[in-house]
């Protein structure tokens, strides 16, 4: 899916976050120079956050679909520490901190606020890391999701609990070092076989909306937030968000490896309507897990000279294949 | 201050906090050098007129260009682009067809008869220059558009030098070389047709002359001794060329012509001969196919009209209608050596293009302090002779001998000379580092193949001196601007804006580029990885 642009700029790439030759409504919401910065300077994220950057151009691009009618609740997390250290705040927007569990349910509780007082136009976003949605806040988004509350949750995936010192969470991957699934034993890393697929678990709900994005795909990024916020009910989307810090890759690179995340195909780019998949982002130059996985410090174990893990590389690549064949992310038509 | 319900504590911005001083790195906005404009003999900046062309902004595109070089519509035609050479989109699909978009804006200005501006007030310096080659066209244009008063002598009755005698129709129309020309007489230099220089001393004194621009070029053909019986007419390629384009009688070439020699103009001559009815043309050269100087192109070109290729042969004496040659073969340092073996090949005539000497009378040699040596007129590095009035340029100096680099050498020698006029000195601007592809980010770019230009058909080809490559159309033109990568400069594709985790890069507006903010910069590097052009740097902070 994405903005498919009409015309073609073989210089600029079709991939650029603006362009000069195009016309300014053609142009992505972060090109413009009135772009909201909802999310503005001064935030106290590390070097090369991939949350920061995949926050502001989230809500930004709700704030342009919404003429700037947005309130975002924020659960617990890197996202809400690093922007509201008392008695800074770095959002310019009303925003409110819930606990780390609850933020879809408070959002609930802000929506139908704002349909009591009859401000129909205001739009309520709920987000969080994935520890605040896969684990903690996983019981208020479900309930959330089941009564089809008007609220798009948005939720940050950097694979772990970084804030409080790079934890394993359900989203973590198998094999990753974090604090608590160090390189010891028989299964260095975290251990296959775990973990949860939040957006096939939204999709399970069969509510309105559910989409993955990812910050080295921009313009494909926030036409699904602005197709979000277009429509009422439970909304999902699923923001694929690398974490120098935690993953260990550097900080420069930060969308370079979002990107080869895509490319390998274990993150694959969707919609779902109503529990279908209505569109995928088709890979445009394919890649092996491995180039993915090597520039990253939390699979060094993998790549041990002399003692490569082909096997558990493997086992990621099946990963890899098997999003590429559900998706059917070879086709060759557009990709990202 | 009442707060609202619920609210007991104010709140502040994070702008306060300041996390530029994080920072160990900073992201530095620069202009590379784009390896096209590097290859440019001309010094064209091809990156910047590209910019502007792909805006359709061909106007302002053709105006850049002739900052640099006076004859877009003939470059784009006969210069042998060695900026492609270097295109570093080659490394992703194909080179961007430079010349062809070059020639697009060039005939674009001769139909739309687009001039230049002269915005120096007059100097009331005299120059003189001397051939109206491409050196000196191009010295003549720069000159004027510096302030001086150019008058140009050329011995031919038409200017333009070689373009004109040496390079055939079908590859440079008169029509475009004759508009490129006439502009530059618009300008107000003056032409001296049909007037050979003699005594260049002689003539500074009684015209008042206060400097020389000498570009005669190297118009004595490289002579070689072959026994002959004179059953096969010999004749040099630089005169039939001539001959050709002056319509002068030339003797019957026959049906079967060898060329011998393995350059541009040997090959030229055998796609003039094919044009002149020859039925067979082979080209006897005496190192293997890929070691001939021609252009691999013209090659192909003159294949495809039916030139046979005859390497590795040298030509031993002519006898009874043929021509005795030895075959040759290649040692491991790539020199041809004669094997023993002797082929015999039948033909009428016998076209030697073996290469151009500087006639060692010229008018330069009895001038006092010029230096000559091996056939060349030997300059400094501001192309003045070792008279301090008298600069020289293009073939009669030491260089690669092509029209690209006469014009860069009247460009530059237009330069110094303004400099020594006006008693100042000339500082060339110093170069940037190269644009390399490695600094690129080329995910930004989606594939493009290169665009065709059309090709007239192989029977008018054969048949006569038709312009051999078309134009290519608006779109097409456009479509091949844009696919330059704009090498190391930034083309405000807003990605470094966009990267920004930490919105501390600020958007100036179009045309204005972009500016760091470093109050809150935290130096990652994020927005130079992402920079699809190389536009970035990271450099150390220093304490």
């Amino acid at each position: 899916m994405g903005q498919e642009q009409k015309v073609k700029f073989y210089q600029k790439g079709t991939y650029t976050v603006g362009n000069r030759l195009l016309n300014v409504k053609e142009r992505s919401v972060q090109a413009s120079m009135d772009r909201s910065n909802s999310l503005t300077c001064g935030h106290r994220a590390c070097q090369g956050c991939g949350e920061a950057l995949g926050a502001r151009y989230a809500i930004d691009a709700a704030m342009r679909a919404s003429r700037n009618q947005v309130i975002a609740v924020n659960a617990t997390g890197c996202l809400e520490v690093f922007t509201t250290p008392y008695p800074e705040t770095s959002w310019q927007m009303p925003w409110l901190h819930s606990l780390f569990g609850n933020a879809a349910a408070v959002a609930t509780g802000v929506a139908a606020a704002m349909r009591v007082k009859g401000r129909t136009e205001v739009r309520t976003i709920a987000q969080g890391g994935d520890g605040g949605t896969t684990d903690i806040g996983f019981g208020c988004l479900s309930g959330m999701f089941e009564r089809n509350d008007d609220v798009l949750y948005i939720c940050y995936d950097n694979e772990g609990y970084m804030n409080t010192g790079v934890q394993r969470s359900s989203a973590t991957p198998p094999t990753a070092r974090t604090a608590t699934t160090p390189v010891v034993g028989p299964e260095p890393g975290n251990v296959f076989g775990t973990g949860k697929n939040m957006p096939m678990l939204a999709m399970a709900h069969k509510i309105p909306y559910v989409a993955t994005a990812n910050v080295a795909a921009l313009h494909d990024l926030e036409a699904k937030v602005t197709k979000a916020m277009h429509i009422k009910g439970a909304r999902y989307i699923h923001i694929f968000v690398p974490c120098p810090l935690g993953w260990g890759s550097k900080p420069e690179e930060t969308i370079h490896v979002a990107r080869l995340a895509i490319k390998c195909g274990i993150f694959p780019l969707f919609e779902a309507e109503y529990g279908k998949v209505t569109s995928t982002v088709p890979i445009r130059e394919q890649i092996p897990v491995d180039d993915y996985l090597k520039i990253q410090k939390r699979f060094s174990h993998l790549f041990k000279k002399g003692r490569e893990e082909r096997e558990k590389i493997a086992a990621i690549q099946a990963m890899a294949d098997e999003n590429i064949e559900y998706f059917n992310l070879l086709n060759k038509e557009g990709g990202s | 201050m009442s707060k609202p319900f619920a609210i007991t504590l104010d709140t502040g911005s994070s702008l306060v906090n300041l996390t530029g001083s994080w920072r160990s790195k900073r992201p530095v906005f620069a202009d590379h050098m784009p390896p096209c404009n590097i290859a440019c003999p001309a010094g064209e900046n091809i990156q910047q007129w590209l910019y502007h062309a792909e805006e359709g902004n061909y106007h302002l595109a053709w105006q850049e260009i002739m900052k640099h070089n006076p004859l877009p519509a003939i470059m784009g035609r006969a210069c042998y682009h060695t900026c492609e050479g270097e295109c570093n989109r080659a490394k992703l699909d194909e080179t961007v067809g430079i010349h062809a978009v070059e020639r697009f804006l060039g005939d674009l200005a001769i139909d739309n008869n687009w001039r230049v501006k002269i915005t120096v007030p007059r100097s009331g310096k005299k120059v003189m220059v001397i051939g109206s080659g491409p050196g000196g066209l191009s010295a003549a244009y720069h000159l004027t558009l510096l302030g001086h008063a150019v008058t140009l002598f050329e011995a031919a009755p038409k200017a333009g030098g070689l373009m004109r005698y040496g390079i055939p129709r079908y590859r440079l129309p008169r029509k475009v070389l004759n508009a490129e020309v006439d502009r530059i007489e618009r300008m107000g230099v003056e032409f001296k047709l049909n007037t050979p220089v003699r005594d260049i001393v002689g003539v500074m004194e009684d015209e008042g002359f206060d400097v020389v621009f000498a570009a005669i070029g190297a118009q004595l053909p490289r002579q070689i001794d072959i026994p002959t019986d004179d059953s096969v007419h010999m004749y040099d390629a630089i005169h039939m060329l001539r001959s050709i384009e002056l319509e002068e009688e030339f003797p019957d070439i026959g049906d079967k012509v060898v060329i011998y020699g393995g350059g541009n103009v040997a090959v030229d001559a055998a796609r003039s001969a094919v044009r002149l009815g020859a039925k067979e043309v082979s080209i006897v050269y005496r190192r293997s196919r890929d070691k001939m100087p021609a252009h691999s192109f013209e090659i192909k070109e003159a294949v495809e009209e039916g030139v046979e290729l005859n390497c590795l042969r040298v030509v031993r004496k002519v006898e009874n209608g043929n021509i005795q040659v030895e075959q040759m073969v290649l040692t491991d340092t790539n020199k041809p050596f004669p094997t023993g073996q002797m082929e015999n090949i039948k033909a009428d005539t016998l076209i030697l293009a073996l290469g151009q000497l500087v006639d060692a009378d010229c008018c330069l040699s009895s001038v006092p302090g010029v230096g000559v040596l091996q056939g060349n007129v030997q300059v400094d590095k501001a192309m003045c002779t070792g008279n301090e009035k008298i600069f020289a340029g293009g073939d009669l100096v030491p260089c690669e001998r092509t029209i690209t680099v006469a014009v860069g050498h009247g460009k530059k020698a237009a330069h110094y000379i303004d400099a020594y006029l006006r008693e100042t000195e000339y500082q060339p601007k110093p170069k940037s580092p190269t644009a390399t592809y490695e600094k690129l980010n080329t995910w930004y770019f989606s594939d493009a193949p290169k665009t065709v230009q059309p090709i007239l058909n192989l029977i008018r080809r054969q048949s006569g001196f038709e312009e051999v490559l078309g134009n290519l159309d608006e779109d097409n033109a456009l479509f091949e601007a844009r696919r330059c990568l704009s090498c190391g400069n930034c083309f405000e594709c807003d990605n470094c804006y966009g990267a920004c985790p930490d919105n501390a890069i600020d958007k100036l507006g179009s045309g204005k580029r972009f500016k760091v903010n470093y109050d809150y910069c935290k130096g990652c590097g994020l927005c130079a990885t992402e920079c699809p052009c190389g536009a970035i740097d990271i450099v150390n902070e220093t304490i």
